[in-house]
């Protein structure tokens, strides 16, 4: 490989003597401070923040509105117009998954149940949100459009237990999700 | 050199060839020497070239009837009435390409034969192949148990066209049939490669299973009235290329690309069927056969492979345990071996009997033996186990490793102490018995009311029941899946035994609790220079008092195993084989 040999800028006596540099910082600050004053800061209306700065008062402000569509937020699973579990266990997601967060025990659906042809449905689905990097890796592998990111990024909780979302808590926060590939459907 | 020379070029290829018993066939443009009468497609793959395959397999009968093998043949062209045939500058003639292409799997090698497995007439074939294998498929794999595993998957990702062109509908077919005992039929699945069938008609000896209608209305069915339910039946959910045929037992258990393999033996009876045990952390999804020619072909009975749900199950015994009153208390494995140690100083040697067991492997009974020197007592024996052979792959010894035991042990019979052993204990002439994982009150005849004479009884178990319950000392030991060892099956061949999981809870490896039972009866430390610490040490150890294991270590057993003595004992199912291949029904 060839070797770039990078020279380093020269400086100007200004430049080796920072303390200019030093007060056009102050000077920034300085506009901010009385941008701020005014209410003229950017996304001061946007993001209705407090007026006292460009600083949103979380969490009694929340910019959940705002959130572009394609924001990563906590991972869950939906269900379809017919209230059928989407998730099938086939355990891709938790095979791609870089941090090792997700646990599926996979089940079969037992005969007498109207979606019995579907054959198989996870028992247990657990996704540990001590590990979750929201990288999307789910979503993306995902053959049944069954795992989504959603937008809830507050995940809280006061023990490693309650930092681990069980397929109770996965299906409540990702609801049910309309217009989706009907896979399932009376054809097959 | 020149004289070889001159000969050669006087030779043409072909005899020079023939005189080996050989044929030259050009594959993939590259000539080669293959035994004459070869099949195409095993010609191709010892030269390592795979040609896709579904319905073709080796030890089965090949009715070519997937398709998937084609490739493109090529012949001399046959000369005209006075005409010489012509050879290029190597002494080949030219090939004359056919226009259509051939199945390898079912087509021997010719002489000056020329096999092209690419090139675009094959890719062609062998995609429109796949396209129509997939025009009903369901394409439920992410519910599918062989997903992963599935040739038709590996198939398409390889030789598909990637969409489908087929605008009608998809014809429906029954979806999980029960069709027996230990197997899931899915029939929109099946790709009509007929393995299952030739495998139960040819090997298993139960031909219950065939194909009704016709066309792509075609459906796998198990014979009215009958059932899959032959001791054989999930070899064929083995060798179906599809997720038709399931095992029930691993039916949404674990996907198996995140399941590890370990390459062991199976100990059920003496056959020693070479398995694979498919774990993930902690526990073992499945056991599948792994080909030995020399032992278990490429099946193995429903019966064995199922038999590994004891090892975590609730019965099993995860802590030492000494006896208190009535019941047990937990104790320590220093606590445990002390007691029983104790118990052996305070006995005469003839007041102390060792029962083996033949399910232990060459390295537990070498320090068995040494322990009953050490011990001077001459009360040594195992428990015979003699069930009968079904005449396939099951063997009349139900235990793995009576042949080692003879072995390890310089005995022609190791069981025949057995029982003046009985007879010893129940006469109180007996005070100490130590048994080393057998299950006393089953195969050994005693009865609980037997053990109440002793002064100590103590038992290496993996699950509890009557004999842990009647025993003074329980230590729990290792299942054959935690172990590291060797075993000599029916036909005197050394096989290994690896570890695929760590023992359960605090049970130790057997050989360990050997070592520190002999370490502690000679006063010195379990880690002393004296005592082994690796079961290499023990087999090295053995390997210099055993002369057929002389020169031998864990490693060179490989995977495959070693014949070491002579039992005059055959596996029924490989004179089968060979009688079989012999005939040239199959490829073998």
């Amino acid at each position: 490989m060839a070797v770039i040999k990078v020279k380093r800028p020269e400086l100007g006596a200004g430049e080796k003597f920072y303390l200019g540099a030093i007060f056009k910082g102050f000077l920034v600050t300085m506009k901010h401070a009385i941008d701020s004053l005014r209410g003229k800061t950017r996304g001061a209306k946007d993001l209705a923040s407090s007026g006292l700065g460009a600083t949103m008062q979380y969490p009694e402000q929340k910019w959940d509105e705002s959130m572009p569509e394609y924001y990563r937020g906590a991972p869950a699973l939906v269900t379809d117009e017919q209230d059928r579990e989407r998730c099938v266990s086939c355990q891709l997601c938790e095979f791609i998954c870089p941090p090792k967060a997700i646990k599926i025990t996979p089940g079969e659906i037992p005969s007498d149940d109207p979606w019995a042809k579907v054959e198989k449905r996870p028992k247990e689905f657990e996704i540990d949100m001590i590990r979750c990097i929201y990288c999307g890796m789910c979503e993306e592998v995902c053959p049944e459009q069954a795992i989504y990111l959603r937008k809830d990024y507050a995940i809280t909780g006061l023990d490693r237990e309650q930092m681990v979302h069980d397929k109770k808590r996965l299906y409540e926060i990702g609801g049910k999700r309309v217009g989706l590939v009907n896979k399932w459907n009376e054809l097959k | 050199m020149s004289e070889e020379a001159s000969t050669a070029e006087a030779k043409l290829p072909k005899d020079v060839a023939a005189e080996k018993g050989l044929v030259n066939v050009q594959i993939d443009g590259v000539w080669r020497q293959v035994p004459k009468g070869t099949r195409m497609i095993e010609a191709c793959r010892s030269f390592g070239t795979i040609v896709p395959h579904y319905c073709y397999h080796p030890k089965l009968s090949s009715p070519g009837n997937c398709r998937m093998c084609l490739v493109q043949m090529g012949m001399p062209p046959r000369p005209t009435p006075g005409q010489d045939p012509t050879y290029d500058e190597d002494g080949y003639q030219p090939i004359g390409w056919m226009p259509r292409p051939v199945i390898a799997c079912a087509n021997t090698v010719a002489e000056n034969m020329g096999i092209r497995t690419g090139g675009e007439l094959v890719e062609n074939v062998r995609e429109g192949v796949m396209e129509f294998l997939l025009i009903n498929h369901p394409l439920d794999c992410p519910i599918c148990d062989q997903a992963g595993e599935c040739r038709l998957q590996e198939h398409s990702v390889g030789h598909g066209r990637g969409h489908s062109r087929f605008v009608d509908m998809k014809v429906k077919k029954p979806k999980n049939v029960d069709i027996g005992p230990r197997i899931r039929l899915d029939d929109e699945r099946c790709i009509m490669c007929s393995r299952c069938i030739r495998f139960m008609d040819e090997v298993a000896g139960d031909p219950v299973l065939g194909f009704t209608q016709r066309g792509t209305y075609t459906t796998l069915t198990v014979h009215p009235g009958r059932k899959l339910d032959s001791n054989y039946s999930l070899n064929t959910a083995d060798i179906c290329p599809v997720g038709a045929l399931t095992s029930n037992d691993f039916r949404f258990q674990m996907r198996v690309w995140f399941l590890k393999e370990t390459p062991s033996i199976d100990v059920n009876c003496g056959t020693g069927a070479n398995i694979t045990i498919w774990t993930r952390g902690e526990t073992v999804y499945r056991i599948t056969p792994r080909q030995n020619d020399e032992v278990n072909s490429c099946w193995m009975p429903d019966s064995h492979r199922l038999n590994f749900h004891y090892i975590d199950s609730d019965e099993r015994l995860t802590e030492p345990l000494l006896r208190d009153g009535a019941s047990h208390r937990q104790s320590s494995w220093p606590d445990a071996i002390a007691k029983v140690v104790d118990a052996l100083k305070s006995h005469a040697a003839e007041e102390i009997a060792i029962i083996g067991s033949s399910r232990a492997t060459n390295e537990e009974l070498h320090l068995i033996r040494k322990l009953a020197d050490q011990l001077g007592t001459e009360h040594l024996t195992t428990v015979p186990r003699i069930g009968e052979s079904d005449g396939i792959l099951i063997a009349a010894d139900r235990n793995p490793n009576t042949n080692g035991c003879k072995l390890v042990w310089r005995r022609e019979d190791p069981a025949f102490r057995l029982s003046a052993i009985r007879d010893g204990v129940r006469e109180g002439r007996i005070k100490v018995l130590l048994n080393f994982g057998e299950d006393l009150t089953a195969e050994a005849g005693f009865d609980v009311a037997d053990f109440e004479k002793l002064d100590c009884l103590v038992s290496m178990l993996l699950l509890a029941g009557p004999t842990a319950e009647a025993s003074d000392v329980v230590l729990p030991g290792a299942a054959f899946a935690e172990k590291r060892g060797s075993m000599v099956n029916v036909t005197g061949r050394l096989q290994r035994l690896n570890r695929a999981l760590e023992p359960r809870g605090h049970a130790r490896d057997d050989w360990e609790v050997l070592r520190d039972l002999s370490a502690g009866v000679s006063n010195v430390s379990p880690f002393d220079a004296s005592q082994p610490q690796l079961i290499e040490d023990v087999f090295r150890d053995m390997a210099s008092t055993v002369s057929e294991f002389d020169g031998l270590n864990l490693s060179k057993i490989g995977d495959l195993g070693l014949p070491v003595t002579e039992t005059g004992v055959t596996i029924p199912h490989l004179e089968d084989e060979r009688a079989r291949k012999a005939a040239g029904q199959i490829v073998g």
